[in-house]
């Protein structure tokens, strides 16, 4: 790394930036023909090119959402941002022979020492395409698919045409149409019936270039009575312009499924994240989002779970932290359209120098959906007088037997919290970092171990010399 | 170890503390025993350096320095601890966690590893404290008594050399009074220690050199173990007319 693009990088730890190498790099701009171009260098079946070229129709089309953040939202430029670069040839399986500077990068952000402690498989996508793949053999001996999307649809053709898009539609929102049309990258995993996966898997984004536009599709089916647990993280370096994060998840938990999909984005500040998660859930399967957010200039993510069949649970713990310059508008959804399903959401969100954090949260239960029972729990901790937390709930109830309960709460940190263990030798810094991760700790327990402890220097750092 | 000259503290421009003079040394343990609202607490939180406080005049000295010298955790780091009357709840912080950081933050030279987690083991032990409490939140859901427990945990392993034990003894039934009493004659030899209590029960289990009364933000009257006897059988009344 540069002495100069040290300097660049400040608090932000993985705020560094490697040389811009790239084998293809599409000129800055959106067109119907750079979204054919997309899909014809990836030798697409015909049906996907009409999918994407539907979808840039649509997102033509359609309007900005008028609510959340508006002013920054406007403030994005499609014309100056790169649609995509692919930056190797090929997905290796083997580090060694992945190119050295993204190599080099992911040793940075410790990806393939995670790899052989304790995961299971891990993609890592640079840019628009995934540069490593690989998965124990064990797993794939047990038939569990697990590859980066774009040979998911090579491979799986068959697979990707019945599920793609049924969860979320291109024509869910802007974004959602956005990427369909422009999608590269992201995780295809299929689990088979009756088949639990122990150790996570993980996929990490990175995004490198200046006004870079990552745009991953992620599909992950389990099958009858599996279980899957997917980590992802994601981290791109600083720089004075900006990019664009906009991606689609879809989960199918299949009857008696379940899936947990854990995230702690913490991409740099100027970074735009518009991402549309949402999981479907059959008869007595389990869908869990785990979903931190602490980077990004504009987060605009709320995961969303639709009980569709008897006995369904959902379970959404989400955490934001909005620092200075920050707007984290986070929240979830959830949609109870059968009867005897259940649902946990907990928020909690933090603000300090002058960040803004929103929950926005939607709970649906459907006039068929008797004896739902839902608990939605949202706290906000505002750290100082500068910021702002706001919280938008909507509730939507058709059956009068549903059982909900719902709290908040806005706190700041009391005097009293502080004194008593600054006499305990805390410094108001450390003071206020061990109160800070306490307040995040119903999240953090529910990290693998590596991401907890990573996560909570995090915000240690982040308390650090903001005392004033 | 510490001396207070002519101390005036007010709270939101309230004079509570009204020209108070105390001398601690090494190994000497002193009692303030007060009605409510004579500024005892106000004492030992003005001591410990609570923002709330203002000193209006006069000079405390800790160890020779000046105590304005120090900030809130510089105190605790050299060498002063408080049990808190009302201990703060911090939430999602476990009590192991939180004891470790707060004992590497204090002690020149902490145990770490192994030889923390005995030294933890021994102290909880004398205690009669379960090792269930290290997995729970500091003070979150706590009873009275084991919060003043888990107070008295934190003296022994942050090992001060002035204790300032604010009502420590209120609340607790007749088996925690003796748990929190060994704990104080523990760290008593080697420490200075200010106890501030509205019972004279405590003095059964722990023996002071000086017994004060404290009347209007004064100490009126010192004496020693017999004192306390009197003021709890005479009551303060009796004092007023030297206040």
């Amino acid at each position: 790394m540069s002495e100069e693009a040290f300097e660049a990088v400040g608090d932000y730890k993985y705020g560094f930036h490697d040389p811009e190498n790239h084998t293809i790099r599409f000129d800055k701009g959106l067109s119907e023909q750079v979204v054919r171009d997309i899909s014809e260098l990836k030798n697409e079946p015909q049906w996907m090119t009409d999918i994407r070229v539907k979808a840039f129709k649509h997102f033509e089309e359609r309007a900005m959402p008028d609510w959340g953040n508006c002013n920054l939202l406007e403030s994005i430029n499609f014309e100056n941002v790169t649609y995509f670069l692919r930056s190797s040839d090929q997905t290796e399986k083997n580090w060694d022979d992945v190119p050295d500077d993204i190599k080099n990068t992911f040793d940075r952000l410790g990806i393939p020492d995670a790899e052989q402690k304790w995961l299971g498989g891990v993609t890592a996508q640079y840019e628009s395409e995934a540069v490593y793949h690989s998965i124990r053999e064990d797993l794939e001996e047990q038939g569990v698919i697990f590859l980066d999307m774009d040979t998911g649809l090579k491979t799986h053709p068959e697979l990707v045409k019945k599920f793609f898009g049924t969860v979320v539609p291109h024509s869910d929102n802007k974004f959602s149409a956005l990427n369909t049309a422009v999608w590269s990258g992201g995780s295809f995993i299929y689990v088979p019936k009756g088949i639990s996966v122990e150790m996570p898997v993980q996929a990490y984004f990175r995004i490198n270039a200046k006004n870079m536009g990552q745009f991953e599709r992620t599909l992950i089916i389990a099958d009858e009575g599996s279980t899957i647990h997917y980590v992802e993280g994601c981290t791109a370096p600083s720089y004075s312009t900006d990019s664009l994060h906009s991606a689609v998840v879809e989960l199918v938990a299949m009857e008696g499924a379940k899936i947990r999909y854990s995230t702690v984005q913490n991409w740099s500040n100027n970074v735009y994240n518009l991402v549309t998660k949402r999981a479907v859930a059959h008869k007595n399967a389990t869908v869990e989002w785990v979903d931190g957010n602490i980077g990004s200039k504009l987060t605009m993510k709320y995961p969303s779970v639709l009980l569709k069949g008897e006995g369904a649970h959902a379970e959404v713990i989400s955490v934001a932290y909005a620092g200075e310059g920050q707007h984290q508008d986070a929240g979830a959804k959830v949609h109870h359209l059968a009867p005897n399903t259940t649902s946990n959401i907990l928020s909690k969100s933090i603000s300090k120098n002058g960040g803004r954090s929103s929950y926005r949260g939607m709970l649906q239960v459907m006039p068929k959906a008797s004896d739902c029972r839902s608990k939605v729990v949202c706290d906000a901790l505002i750290l100082d007088e500068n910021s702002r937390s706001d919280t938008y709930p909507t509730m939507e109830i058709g059956n009068s037997s549903a059982d909900l309960e719902h709290e908040a709460s806005v706190s700041k940190v009391s005097s009293d919290q502080l004194f008593y263990l600054m006499s305990r030798g805390f410094t108001e810094e450390a003071a206020m970092g061990l109160i800070v991760n306490g307040f995040f700790e119903p999240f953090t327990r529910e990290l693998p171990m590596e991401y907890a402890v990573e996560l909570n220097k995090l915000l240690e750092l982040e308390m650090e010399g903001s005392i004033g | 170890m510490l001396r207070v000259e002519n101390l005036h503290v007010s709270v939101d421009s309230t004079p509570i503390i009204k020209g108070l003079n105390l001398t601690i040394r090494r190994g000497e343990i002193h009692v303030i025993m007060g009605r409510n609202g004579a500024g005892k607490s106000t004492l030992a939180n003005v001591v410990m350096g609570h923002p709330a406080y203002e000193i209006t005049s006069g000079e405390i000295h800790f160890q020779g320095r000046p105590l304005e010298e120090l900030a809130v955790f510089e105190r605790a780091r050299a060498g002063m601890f408080l049990s808190f009357q009302y201990p703060a709840v911090i939430p999602g912080v476990q009590v192991g966690t939180f004891l470790k950081k707060s004992v590497a933050s204090v002690r020149d030279d902490p145990p770490k590893g192994r030889a923390f987690r005995k030294e933890l083991n021994e102290a909880m032990s004398k205690l009669e404290m379960d090792k269930s409490f290290l997995s729970r939140y500091v003070n979150d859901g706590f009873s009275g008594g084991e919060k003043k427990r888990l107070e008295i945990l934190q003296m022994l392993l942050l090992k001060p050399s002035l204790a300032l034990l604010d009502e420590t003894d209120s609340g607790l039934d007749i088996d925690a009074l003796r748990i929190v009493s060994k704990g104080i004659n523990e760290v008593a030899p080697e420490a200075g220690c200010l106890i501030i209590t509205h019972y004279q029960r405590l003095l059964d289990h722990v023996k002071p050199h000086y017994v004060h009364a404290m009347i209007d933000g004064a100490i009126v009257k010192t004496g020693g173990p017999e004192l306390a006897l009197e003021l709890e059988e005479r009551g303060y009344d009796w004092l007023d007319a030297a206040a």
